[in-house]
């Protein structure tokens, strides 16, 4: 598919090009999966401080009612996705800590829901009532990261920013639900944005996707001029599109940055210090959804796919929902999968039973047959220096390779391990099949023991 | 488990491309040159191809053996290495000499570093060096391609250096029907190899460029300003080991720099101290010492050379 807009897109410098595996879920409309028997709801699903569970095991409970909450500012509550009775609090398998304290419901599936208060017109609120919104309903960041949204929102004092990026790059293979979110839900995603922009103030507002989304690009370029036609009030800042090239990492947030604005973000800084914040387009969906429908996060979109799928999709799912349910609405396997990976083969988690429940953080699954979950053997370094040109932080990971190797900590400072975005792009380009990242991973630690 | 699922740290996929593959590329790169020895120096350069992978690849595998290493003769590496190092001797080279700079070039080069990846030294340069300090005869005897008639240091760079003479045939010289080591007369067999490497990018063009540039422009001022002592910079790219040098032996990943301002400096540094031996040193060829001299230096170009730090 080429077209006009793809043969300028921007890219940075640096990054891979894995096989992109999204054809067989890209145009799959998005399928509701009924609410499951019993939930497992985790109670931190979020970066930050750990939550308190608010209710105990015999409580019944209505769908969208809080059961964990913290004090802390960096948290985020979690709400119940259906009506039920807990059944017990307790540790259970977690896609990301292993286990976890989680909350067990039992679905009584008549969806007994909290009144969820719709609001016309929110442009109106004060910022701080927005915030406390999202901030109630739970939003985290849900590309993935799992940060608190109210938190970026929130600006602290002194700082401004003056650019909103949303972020729906998707550079990860096999996802394909932030595509299948920017063409399905376009006008509600918009308002996101605008609700997040207002709340911001920002003066600029950027929409970046890469070139094998054309479809979505198309949607929302559609939705935006009619915006600016048919719209009563025509917004002030107009949200641009930006075409990226398809490559990895184009998703993460200091390359976003620096691909659209030309900032970099200096080391152990966040883009907030260069004047920009970046929310995920899933997000903005979540932040209409919070805002105008008075609705908390208690679903989410996820793609599950991969060669051992029989019917592999993009499907709102319930948070809490075990991913063994979710599989068998897909039709179960054509054969049984090696490896499951929660969120992308880039950076995903891979799990150890389908036992797991999707959570806020869960971008998709991916299952991988047992030849594609091969590990390769790894080799000795030949000084390729592929994994120095392709890294997207200007670190040199075979030099970092080698001094974890030889431990030679005292001199691991000057090669900057604390500035990796964990990408794995350079264990993925290796000639040798050397798991770069890892080691980058442990020279991290030490420095930061060191400290 | 039931399940029985595969747990591991993230990337779960990876590149097609690896090591071994590239090598083999450097294998099928080699082929072109590998044709032309054979034509030019018929069955020495036959003898000489056999001796030299056996050895090396025999070598490897005892060493690691005897190291208590894994054996990794599958990784084509030392394959490679034997290929190079018959291409970089003599064509009269007697078979016990090149079995004993192949030891050296495995051996002493490679193993006693740390196997593949770890050596300092370009293991067929340093292997040549070897010969070329202990043999110094077998080293500079040389023979007429095809007829193999022996004639003493009359390779064309020796000829301009020594003998004076500057009367040379480009065309020879291009299709490599001149006297020399093995695999190096033939520029345009090379050229195709490296093109090969290029388009695969198993090389970094930068290597090549600035090496051959440098020895380019070194050529073209010396000839300008003595046209009668010097020949011009084109025959100082087409004559002796400068296309082998550039192409096969500068570009050795390992003994090279990471950094891409390294590896133009590398190149360029080759090219000055080629070129430095060729028109004052007491011999007539310089790439040999010129390549081991850079790769002494590398660690140093990786130190001085790190990419600036992202947001600094």
């Amino acid at each position: 598919m080429y077209n006009i807009a793809t043969m300028f897109a921007k890219t940075f410098r640096g990054g891979v090009h894995p096989a992109e595996h999204k054809e067989s879920t890209v145009d799959k409309k998005i399928k509701l999966v009924p609410a499951a028997p019993e939930i497992i709801l985790p109670l931190n699903q979020h970066i930050g401080a750990p939550n308190e569970p608010l209710v105990r095991p015999g409580d019944t409970v209505k769908l969208g009612q809080r059961i964990a909450e913290s004090k802390a500012l960096v948290s985020a509550p979690v709400h119940s996705s259906v009506s039920g009775q807990v059944k017990a609090i307790q540790d259970f398998f977690n896609p990301i800590h292993g286990k976890a304290p989680a909350a067990v419901i039992e679905n009584d599936g008549k969806d007994e829901s909290l009144p969820f208060e719709e609001r016309e017109n929110p442009d109106i609120l004060p910022k701080e009532k927005l915030i406390n919104i999202v901030k109630d309903s739970g939003i985290v960041g849900l590309g993935g990261a799992a940060f608190p949204t109210h938190v970026k929102l929130n600006l602290p004092k002194g700082k401004s920013v003056d650019t909103l990026i949303v972020n729906g790059a998707e550079c990860e293979p096999y996802l394909t639900c932030d595509h299948r979110l920017m063409v399905e839900g376009t006008d509600k995603i918009i308002k996101g944005i605008y609700l997040a922009a207002g709340i911001l103030s920002v003066k600029n507002i950027f929409l970046a996707v890469e070139e094998n989304k054309l479809s979505a690009v198309f949607a929302m370029e559609k939705a935006v001029r009619e915006i600016s036609t048919k719209s009563a009030r025509p917004k002030e800042v107009p949200l641009q599109i930006m075409v990226l090239k398809t490559k990895y990492p184009q998703g993460g947030e200091k390359q976003l940055v620096k691909v659209i604005l030309k900032r970099e973000v200096p080391p152990g800084k966040l883009p907030l210090d260069v004047g920009v914040v970046v929310q995920n387009v899933g997000t903005c969906f979540a932040i209409y959804e919070a805002i105008y429908e008075g609705k908390p996060l208690i679903e989410r979109c996820v793609t599950l796919t991969g060669s051992c799928l029989r019917e592999p999709g993009n499907f709102i799912v319930r948070l809490g929902t075990p991913l063994r349910d979710v599989v068998k609405f897909c039709g179960g396997f054509k054969e049984p999968p090696a490896k499951i990976i929660m969120g992308g083969p880039m950076m995903g988690v891979a799990q150890y039973t389908q036992d797991i429940p999707i959570i806020k953080g869960t971008t998709g699954v991916v299952f991988l047959s047992k030849k594609e979950a091969e590990i390769p053997e790894e080799l000795s370094c030949v000084r390729c220096a592929r994994c120095v040109d392709i890294c997207p932080v200007n670190l040199l990971p075979t030099e970092i390779m080698r001094m974890v190797k030889y431990s030679r900590w005292h001199r691991m400072e000057e090669l900057h391990p604390s500035d990796c975005i964990d990408c794995g792009a350079c264990a993925y380009a290796c000639l040798s099949k050397i798991p770069l990242v890892q080691y980058i991973k442990l020279a991290k630690q030490k420095e930061l023991k060191k400290k | 488990m039931e399940e029985n699922l595969c747990i591991s740290p993230g990337p779960h996929v990876f590149d097609r491309g690896s090591m071994p593959k590239a090598m083999r590329d450097v294998i099928i790169a080699l082929i072109p040159a590998i044709f032309a020895s054979i034509y030019f120096f018929r069955i020495r350069a036959v003898i000489l191809f056999v001796v030299s992978v056996v050895s090396c690849v025999v070598f490897e595998a005892v060493i690691q053996v005897l190291m208590k290493r894994k054996v990794t003769i599958y990784d084509c590496s030392a394959i490679v290495t034997g290929i190079l190092f018959a291409m970089n001797m003599p064509p009269s080279l007697p078979v016990w000499t090149c079995v004993l700079g192949c030891f050296v070039a495995i051996g002493l080069a490679k193993q006693l570093f740390g196997g593949l990846g770890n050596n300092i030294f370009n293991p067929v340069f340093l292997g040549r060096a070897f010969l070329a300090a202990a043999f110094p005869t077998f080293m500079t005897t040389w023979n007429n391609p095809v007829t193999l008639d022996a004639v003493t240091g009359a390779t064309p760079l020796g000829m301009v250096k020594f003998g004076h003479d500057l009367s040379v045939n480009y065309g020879d010289l291009f299709i490599g029907n001149v006297s020399g080591s093995v695999g190096e007369t033939s520029a345009i067999a090379l050229i195709i190899g490296g093109i090969y490497l290029l388009i695969r990018k198993t090389i970094d063009w930068r290597v090549p460029l600035s090496y051959i540039a440098t020895v380019f422009i070194i050529g073209s001022v010396v000839h300008t300003a003595a046209p009668g002592t010097y020949a011009d910079g084109l025959f100082y790219v087409l004559a002796g080991g400068l296309l082998i040098g550039a192409i096969f032996m500068a570009t050795d990943p390992v003994t090279g720099p990471v950094t891409k301002t390294g590896r133009w400096i590398f190149g360029a540094g080759c090219g000055v101290v080629t070129m430095i031996i060729r028109l004052w040193g007491g011999l007539p060829e310089g790439v040999m010492y010129a390549v081991l001299l850079m790769n002494a230096v590398t660690p140093l170009l990786n130190r001085l050379t790190r990419p600036r730090r992202y947001g600094t």
